[in-house]
């Protein structure tokens, strides 16, 4: 994906890592959670955690903002060592949580007033920067809105908003765009393209591999605590995948399955489904057209062929 | 690991927050800072005060009222810190977003227990206000109750904090209500004088912060000097920090592991 980036701001100059990780390594009672992370997250890209349920994402995030101190390892984020000066790190960085926490004792405008005393700021200043954010947000027309009274896509909005309002050079996002409709995802999409074409470095959680396809410059799959591939989505893809892929299911699926695993190269049997995966379709195109009774579908190879490949297909509860 | 907290004045933001969403209800919250300890004061005062007479020089209502004082500060802080700031670390997630901006654990902490404490004020002030119109106030050192209520509300909000960072649910407080709350209520010379009580228990309330508070107040609202005021402070303030100082340790260690 190519970015044009301009107006880089402050000291994320290119080449600059805004997080710097060595290491990482979080042990709860004898549970290892994160086993050993080595992470570098250049200045102004959007950076995915792509992993299972209970792989380490969230918890290598607390780590980053200096919410758990990790049991060791090195890290530094936007240059500042953490867990030590984690305060002033999250003074420069924006946080958009997994599940919201909008104060539902305030409005929509007061929630982001509200916000920014934390960070210390107020004044004249203040009161056009969130008008702005609430203008990004798409929410000019309901300042004076409970929360309540939001749906699921506004109140994510106002969350970005929110982690906004100091300016931060990095934003975190904990699965930006879960429980949201298509609409809501898409203008969530928009919004975190603007903020990294505006210079600002992200780094969010997905289980989505379309977000993480479309958003990420680069991304790490982490399972089990650990980083187990670490790429741009289309490196990831030629390195682990070939670039064709046939599913096909119905009863001839069985028949199929020698015989298209020994043109496609590979096959994989998944249920009542079998995925021929290639790197010249001809052949299994011209065969599978040759029998009329067996139903198929032929794809470009996807993040989320990688990303079974790697991390299995068990259910992780 | 008993670590001291480390705290800014960031705490300051905390505390605001609170002020602004009081200050959206603040006529019927204020209407009942005076509506109660009025009521109190006139059914307990008038009922038992027929029955009981004076107490030493005292008529009952104006030994009453500088209980009271007491043990509304005690009550408001209490629920501030308990209900309130639990729902606010808990049910509303407030705290994480504060935590995920520039704050810190302690912060939170003392912005809320400061926030108690002003609460207690508040009401406090509702009651000195009340008690000067009834006529129950005996002169301007009266006024000397507030900074000594903001003292014990801290101290009140901070014990309160402990409980809080240690429950899992709200019906946890209850246990905190029956077994040191309502005690120390019953016999810490807030309804009756202590020597009413076996020496034994009455020397026993002086372990616990109220009966200091009252030992303080009760002189100053009529318009008198308390004895040992330095000793009286000196133990709701020990009882202050320590409970801060715990309430910070396990909150870390609840919300920051």
């Amino acid at each position: 994906m190519h970015r044009a980036r301009h107006g880089v701001m402050g000291e994320t100059q290119t080449g600059a890592l805004a997080v710097e990780a060595r290491g990482l390594w979080k042990r709860y009672g004898s549970m290892d959670v994160v086993r050993g992370v080595d992470l570098d997250v250049r200045a102004g890209e959007c950076f995915g955690l792509l992993g299972p349920n209970g792989a380490g994402k969230t918890t290598t995030l607390r780590m980053l903002l200096g919410q758990t101190p990790p049991s060791s390892g090195e890290l530094h984020v936007l240059g500042h060592p953490v867990p030590r000066e984690a305060r002033l790190a999250r003074n420069r960085i924006g946080v958009v949580p997994q599940m919201d926490n909008l104060d539902p004792d305030f409005t929509v405008r007061e929630n982001l007033l509200t916000y920014a005393s934390y960070f210390g700021l107020r004044g004249d200043q203040l009161a056009r920067r969130v008008d702005r954010l609430l203008e990004f947000a798409n929410l000019d027309g309901r300042t004076q809105a409970q929360i309540q009274a939001l749906s699921g896509g506004m109140k994510r909005r106002l969350s970005l908003a929110r982690a906004l309002i100091n300016e931060p050079a990095l934003v975190v996002l904990d699965e930006p765009s879960t429980g949201l409709d298509p609409q809501a995802r898409q203008h969530i999409w928009q919004r975190l393209n603007m903020l990294v074409e505006q210079g600002r470095t992200l780094i969010l959680t997905t289980h989505y591999m379309e977000e993480a396809e479309r958003l990420c410059d680069r991304l790490a799959i982490i399972d089990n605590g650990t980083i187990i591939a670490c790429d741009s989505p289309r490196n990831l893809v030629a390195a682990h995948i070939e670039p064709h892929v046939f599913e096909l299911r119905g009863h001839g699926i069985g028949e199929w399955e020698h015989r298209g695993g020994t043109m496609a190269g590979r096959a994989e049997r998944v249920g009542d489904t079998l995925l021929l995966y290639t790197h010249a379709p001809e052949p299994l195109l011209q065969a599978l057209g040759a029998d009329p009774n067996q139903r198929y579908w032929h794809r470009p190879a996807g993040l989320e062929d990688v990303f079974l490949k790697l991390t299995g297909r068990e259910l992780r509860d | 690991m008993l670590t001291f907290p480390a705290v800014s004045l960031r705490f300051l933001s905390v505390w605001r927050r609170n002020l602004r969403v009081w200050r959206k209800l603040m006529l019927p919250s204020i209407m009942g800072n005076f509506g109660e300890p009025l009521l109190y004061l006139l059914a307990l005062g008038y009922g038992f005060g027929q029955l009981v007479g004076d107490i030493g020089e005292l008529p009952y209502m104006v030994f009453l009222a500088s209980g009271i004082i007491c043990s509304s500060a005690m009550n408001t802080s209490s629920f501030e810190a308990l209900y309130s700031a639990y729902t606010r670390m808990t049910v509303q997630r407030t705290w994480g977003a504060m935590l995920d901006a520039p704050l810190n654990v302690d912060d939170v902490a003392l912005g809320e227990i400061s926030w108690a404490a002003t609460k207690a004020l508040i009401s406090s002030t509702a009651i000195l206000v009340v008690a000067s119109l009834l006529g129950l106030v005996g002169g301007w050192q009266a006024v000397l109750v507030l900074p000594v209520i903001l003292l014990t509300g801290f101290c009140f909000g901070a014990c309160a904090m402990v409980v809080t960072a240690v429950s899992r649910s709200y019906d946890f407080f209850l246990y905190y209500f029956t077994l040191v709350m309502t005690p120390m209520l019953l016999l810490s010379g807030v309804f009756f004088p202590l020597d009413q009580l076996p020496p034994l228990i009455a020397q026993g309330a002086f372990l616990l912060p109220l009966a200091h508070a009252v030992e303080v107040v009760r002189p100053l609202m009529l318009g008198g000097a308390p004895t040992n005021a330095g000793l009286h402070l000196g133990v709701i303030a020990a009882y202050g920090l320590v409970a801060f100082t715990l309430a910070t340790a396990i909150l870390r260690r609840r919300l920051m592991s």
